[in-house]
């Protein structure tokens, strides 16, 4: 009887994809990768390094385990291993990836020496004051008065923005650009619906909000709609 | 069970001292049985504007280091019947000398005793901060029409909000100067209460009757005949929960203040 096989290798246009089985042991699957590997006589004797994607199902890789087979895999001379895929995701990236997508909302007055920080995107319903800040790893969204610092993909999302129904700011921030306010405001400036985002010279330009429209169509959420 | 009511600001010199003693005066002379406690430790200054200064024997830290008991240290204000007295402040030590839990205790022994406790906070946000809204279950938050001292109640306003053991602080405006106001070198009402979007409990009028009464240990709200002083005891109504629509200060004359006296029987 044939022995079933752990690891099945498939050549694509882009490379080579390693079904890895995920129910046998670990230990069994290094070893079979490694029997494989070197059983597997694609003489392909070209310099150039082949991208290696694995498929392991519903298999939790520990950070560790990923490493080992990428390194094991890449003594391979010409073989190195691009992309992971797996089925599982921990709660811990689970909830990462939760907050990093949802909007939060909040309803308060971000005031002088206070920081409001999110990793995704917030609504604010009321205003930030002077001197204090509202921070997110996505867009920022204020119905309300934005007289102090915003500072949107401030982990480093340059297609981030901020919206605001008066944007008054003491400073904005998108990514790692910054923009201070210019010195002189004319008084009575109304200054409403407007949004802020990094344009193609990478400078952060003002704007009525419906430009965003066109400029950040991501923005769009739903699906399937009409 | 009394209300112990912090008046506070973050900026300094913008009116507390003042403020607290007019509110004190002002609820004395509804009847209540008031309070009035210096938290300004090292730099007290009620007790002068009171005109209390030369009958001080013990302080506020004595009290908590339990050299002596409350009633000892107690001045009481001889212009009222047994109404108004001040727990002074220690003017030899620093803010460091007293903690918040004790703070606590004391405000709320005090509670017992008085209808309402008005305490003096020193300016900052630091320890002499701290111990002052440690026992208050009200605040108090005044400002001036400048745009510094508006920035600083906006953040006292945010720590305050945190207080859970606090009902949301309410805000004074003092020292308007309205001919400032309507040329625009001052922010205006609307600006301010816009931005800060608390409670206005009461709006005074920048008054040099005001530095002349402290100076001479008399609260000016002792002196019916002045807008100042109506605008404290307005305050003071406002506290005891009357609903009394703000005066427009330039309306607030001798004349409607007549009226007012007859319609409020104040003394
Ligand atoms: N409405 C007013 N009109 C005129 N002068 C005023 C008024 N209110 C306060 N002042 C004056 O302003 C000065 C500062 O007031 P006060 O001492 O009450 O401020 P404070 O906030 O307690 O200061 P500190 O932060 O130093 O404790 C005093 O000289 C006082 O007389
Ligand atoms: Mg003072």
């Amino acid at each position: 009887m044939k022995k079933r096989q752990n690891v099945t290798i498939k050549g694509t246009k882009d490379g080579l994809v390693l079904r890895l089985d995920d129910s046998c042991s670990y230990e069994e699957l290094k070893r079979e990768i490694d029997q494989k590997l070197s059983a597997n006589t694609m003489t392909q004797e070209e310099r150039h390094l082949i991208s290696v994607k694995l498929e392991v199902g519903n298999r939790y890789l520990t950070e560790d385990q990923r490493e080992e087979l990428k390194f094991l895999i890449r003594q391979r001379k010409n073989l190195v291993v691009d992309d992971i895929e797996s089925n599982v995701l921990t709660r811990e990236e689970a909830d990462r990836l939760r907050t990093e997508n949802e909007v939060v909302t909040v309803s308060k007055i971000i005031r002088s020496g206070q920081v409001l920080k999110v990793s995704g995107d917030i609504l604010l319903i009321g205003d930030v004051n002077p001197g204090g800040t509202i921070m997110a790893g996505g867009n920022i969204f204020i119905m309300g008065t934005l007289k102090g610092v915003a500072h949107a993909g401030c982990f480093g999302n340059d297609q981030a923005v901020i919206v605001a129904s008066s944007m008054k700011p003491s400073q904005v921030r998108i990514s790692d650009t910054f923009n201070p306010a210019p010195d002189i405001v004319p008084e009575n400036e109304k200054r409403e619906m407007e949004c802020a985002y990094i344009d193609e010279d990478r400078q952060i330009k003002i704007d009525r909000l419906q430009v965003l429209i066109e400029l950040r169509p991501n923005l769009t959420r739903l699906e399937g709609g009409h | 069970m009394g209300e112990a009511i912090v008046i506070t600001s973050g900026k300094g010199g913008v009116g507390k001292t003042t403020t607290s003693a007019n509110i004190g005066t002002a609820l004395a002379l509804q009847g209540k049985k008031v309070c009035l406690v210096d938290t300004d430790i090292g730099l007290r200054n009620l007790d002068v504007v009171m005109g209390l200064e030369n009958r001080i024997i013990y302080d506020l830290v004595d009290v908590v280091d339990g050299r002596c008991k409350i009633h000892q240290a107690l001045v009481k204000d001889k212009r009222f019947d047994g109404l108004l007295y001040l727990l002074p402040a220690a003017q030899t030590v620093d803010k460091s000398a007293v903690k918040p839990e004790q703070m606590k205790k004391l405000m709320d022994e005090l509670k017992q005793d008085y209808d309402y406790i008005i305490i003096d906070c020193p300016a900052g946000i630091e320890q002499g901060y701290k111990n002052a809204i440690a026992g208050a279950n009200q605040a108090i938050v005044v400002t001036t029409p400048e745009v510094s001292a508006v920035r600083d109640a906006d953040r006292i306003i945010g720590l305050l909000e945190k207080e859970k053991h606090m009902e949301a602080p309410k805000l004074i405006v003092n020292r308007i100067r309205n001919h400032m106001m309507k040329t625009g070198d001052m922010l205006d009402l609307d600006e301010i209460t816009e931005h800060l979007s608390i409670g206005l409990i009461g709006i005074v009028a920048d008054d040099d009757e005001v530095i002349r009464a402290s100076n001479h240990g008399e609260p000016i709200a002792l002196n019916p005949n002045s807008k100042a002083s109506i605008a404290y005891r307005n305050i003071a109504r406002r506290i005891l929960g009357e609903s009394i629509p703000l005066q427009p200060l330039e309306e607030v004359n001798k004349g409607v203040f007549g009226k007012l006296k007859k319609f409020f029987g104040v003394r």
